[in-house]
């Protein structure tokens, strides 16, 4: 039981990485943003690549990403995306438009990362074995999980507790509202957008630890934020840390007491049936 | 907007298929080689270890000594590649363009099983001979007989069970393990097809299988598969499993310090990041595949590897997949014909000379390939084969330290 809740908790740290960034760009940014797991690969490769080659460690790379993900998605942001943002009539539209267009960006960015490194992303980092309540788990799980919930904790302060913060909510609850209130739409949703990509790419990192991807599997973390995201309730952050956290508990509880072949099954299951009772997710508000 | 979108797709996949075209050699001087595989998508990572570096290495390895002589013609190898995205659908549309726009010559087989058998129809429709690799399979014969066109070279599903269970019977008749089986499977085509066989061929040759569970393809985290193997107590671990949960279920038997004393997983063990990433803790541990580092011509093509694609080759199927190019090479030379037709039938008529020895097909089946290796002091050596010289004994596996 106590295996149970901790390795559950655990993956739960996983999937929050996973699925946070996502929840600010399709929140408040309003970009379903198909390449999100492709940038939390490019942070896995970043990782991987300066540990092998200059032995650097991957949490040492975790603050060198931060800003350069942050930069690199506010560009993708303002030359990629602004367009489609200005020129879409609706929501509907951009939602449709921004699929196109990063799904499209999926294929560069797969494409770079496979002329850099075709193979998997194989290496080991803190994979020690740290007894937890009695029950055995692995360093690097551990501090993947710290650090989730330090940027969980982070982001939920700095969005409830400071002016730019509340901005960004504002825009997330309507674009058209604060923008007659003066809050500049344009700016904080780019700063989402890049902040989203930022933790997206922490997560690769930090991931990367653990579990050894190669650069064709960011669409596998894309569908698992998405589910994450839309369990939870677009645009608020506690729903999609609430949402990893019954994920993770209910696929090692299922793959522990029943068979670990049913994971997906079981997660797909309290996808359907939370969508049922709250069709707008567990934090969702109801939309104007 | 759907014009626009056509025209986008159309950028895209012009950009992905990156067509490599050789330079303005002339025509008759020229052979043109399709090679179609993942670049991406999920076998992308197997292939660009045992795949694409084979082709590159060989193409750039004829064309440095002035090509193929064909008819006392000197013909330099044009290569034509493109990558399939793991779909099988694709491949096949690719093939098709291979043969009709891009008019290649000969082919090199795909990668995969399931791609290799996919893709038979339309290669043999074109008269193309595939010596096919990285497929394994109990339907041989089945698919020979269809596809006169196939050739297999890695040996079947049930030879690399057999390869298993004489391991575990050598150890349990040297009083090293029990009769206690912890097995897994990846619930994948291959996965599912392995445990299927090993739950008939393990109780018969009386093992107890006590721990029996699979796990979907792409699991985040194994630990509860590794925590309930463990439980049973089982001296041996059998995984039959795929490249990132070979990976992931030896990161698990380390926390977890899994005490066994027969430890093996099946593909991507023989991959050199496999060693390079868990380095002494994995010594002694089983996988799939082996080669014989010590058999010159091996050590030979190895070196040559490094040298031109820059990276290691893979312990198993790497040598198999340059040996097949080289059939390829000798029966065009042997033939001294571009007929596809001549050259297939050169192929089942001829023996080979090869880095994985003399190479013979007998009803299109080459019987000569390693089915078990194991991770000894830094390097991947073959435990268990079929027609190859080499092997070493088997040793106890004694704990994951450092």
């Amino acid at each position: 039981m106590i295996d149970i809740l901790v390795s559950g908790l655990l993956l739960s740290g996983t999937y929050a990485l996973v699925a946070m960034g996502l929840n600010l760009q399709y929140g408040v940014a309003r970009i379903m943003n198909l390449a999100n797991g492709e940038i939390l690969v490019l942070g896995a490769l970043a990782a991987f690549w300066l540990y092998t080659t200059s032995q650097i460690s991957p949490l040492l790379t975790v603050i060198l990403v931060i800003p350069v993900s942050f930069l690199g998605n506010w560009l993708i942001y303002r030359f990629l995306l602004t367009p489609l943002v200005r020129r879409s009539k609706s929501q509907g539209a951009l939602e449709v438009e921004s699929i196109l267009a990063t799904f499209g960006m999926t294929f560069i960015l797969i494409g770079i990362m496979v002329s850099i490194e075709g193979g998997f992303f194989a290496y080991k980092y803190l994979s020690e074995p740290i007894t937890i309540l009695g029950s055995t788990t692995s360093l690097n799980r551990l501090v993947a999980f710290l650090i989730a919930c330090l940027i969980g904790l982070v982001t939920y302060l700095w969005l409830n507790h400071t002016r730019p913060g509340v901005a960004v909510r504002a825009v997330a609850v309507s674009t058209e509202a604060s923008g007659l209130v003066g809050i500049n739409v344009y700016r904080m949703s780019a700063i989402a957008f890049a902040l989203g990509g930022a933790i997206a790419a922490v997560g690769g990192v930090l991931i990367s630890t653990f579990i050894t991807l190669d650069a064709s599997i960011g669409v596998v973390f894309t569908m698992k934020a998405l589910i994450i995201v839309i369990m939870g309730g677009v645009g608020d952050i506690r729903g999609s840390i609430v949402a990893a956290a019954i994920l993770g508990i209910v696929e090692t509880g299922v793959a522990t007491l029943i068979d670990p072949g049913l994971t997906l099954a079981s997660a797909y299951f309290i996808f359907v049936l939370i969508l049922l009772f709250r069709p707008r997710g567990i934090f969702g508000r109801r939309s104007a | 907007m759907i014009h626009r979108v056509m025209l986008a797709l159309a950028a895209v996949s012009a950009l992905v298929f990156g067509v490599v075209a050789g330079g303005s050699a002339l025509a008759q001087d020229v052979i043109k080689i399709g090679a179609i595989a993942p670049k991406t998508g999920p076998l992308a990572g197997g292939a660009t270890v045992t795949q694409w570096p084979n082709v590159e290495l060989w193409v750039s390895q004829i064309n440095a000594r002035g090509g193929l002589n064909v008819g006392g013609t000197q013909m330099t190898i044009e290569l034509v590649e493109y990558d399939d995205k793991t779909n099988p659908g694709e491949h096949i549309k690719l093939a098709q363009r291979l043969a009709e726009q891009d008019k290649v010559d000969f082919v090199v087989a795909p990668y995969g099983t399931g791609f290799n058998i996919a893709a038979a129809p339309i290669y043999g429709r074109y008269g193309y001979p595939m010596i096919a690799v990285s497929a394994i399979t109990d339907k041989m014969d089945e698919l020979t007989a269809r596809y006169p066109n196939l050739f297999f070279t890695l040996g079947t599903t049930t030879a690399f069970i057999e390869g298993v269970t004489e391991i575990l019977v050598e150890q349990r008749e040297a009083g090293n393990i029990g009769n206690r089986v912890a097995m897994v499977n990846v619930a994948d085509a291959f996965g599912i097809e392995l445990a299927e066989i090993a739950r008939e061929r393990l109780p018969a040759a009386g093992f107890e299988i006590v721990y029996d569970k699979s796990y979907p393809l792409g699991t985040p985290d194994l630990s509860p598969v590794m925590k309930g193997a463990k439980e049973t107590g089982a001296d041996s671990f059998i995984a039959w499993s795929y490249p990132p949960d070979s990976f992931a279920l030896a990161e698990q038997a380390i926390i977890e310090d899994l005490d066994v004393s027969v430890y093996y997983s099946a593909v991507a063990t023989s991959f050199p990041a496999f060693g390079n990433a868990y380095g002494n803790r994995i010594n002694n541990v089983l996988g799939a595949g082996g080669t014989n580092v010590d058999d010159p011509k091996i050590a030979e093509y190895r070196n040559a590897h490094l040298e031109i694609t820059g990276k290691v080759a893979d312990y198993w199927a790497s040598a198999n997949t340059y040996a097949a190019l080289q059939i390829l090479e000798q029966a065009i030379e042997g033939a001294d014909s571009l007929d596809r037709e001549v050259v297939t039938q050169y192929v089942k008529d001829n023996s080979f000379d090869t880095v994985m020895g003399t190479l013979t097909f007998e009803n299109n089946v080459s019987h000569t390939y390693w089915s078990v290796g194991q991770w000894q002091d830094g390097v991947f050596r073959g435990v268990k084969g079929v027609g190859v010289e080499g092997a070493v004994p088997v040793r106890v596996k004694d704990g994951w330290a450092e």
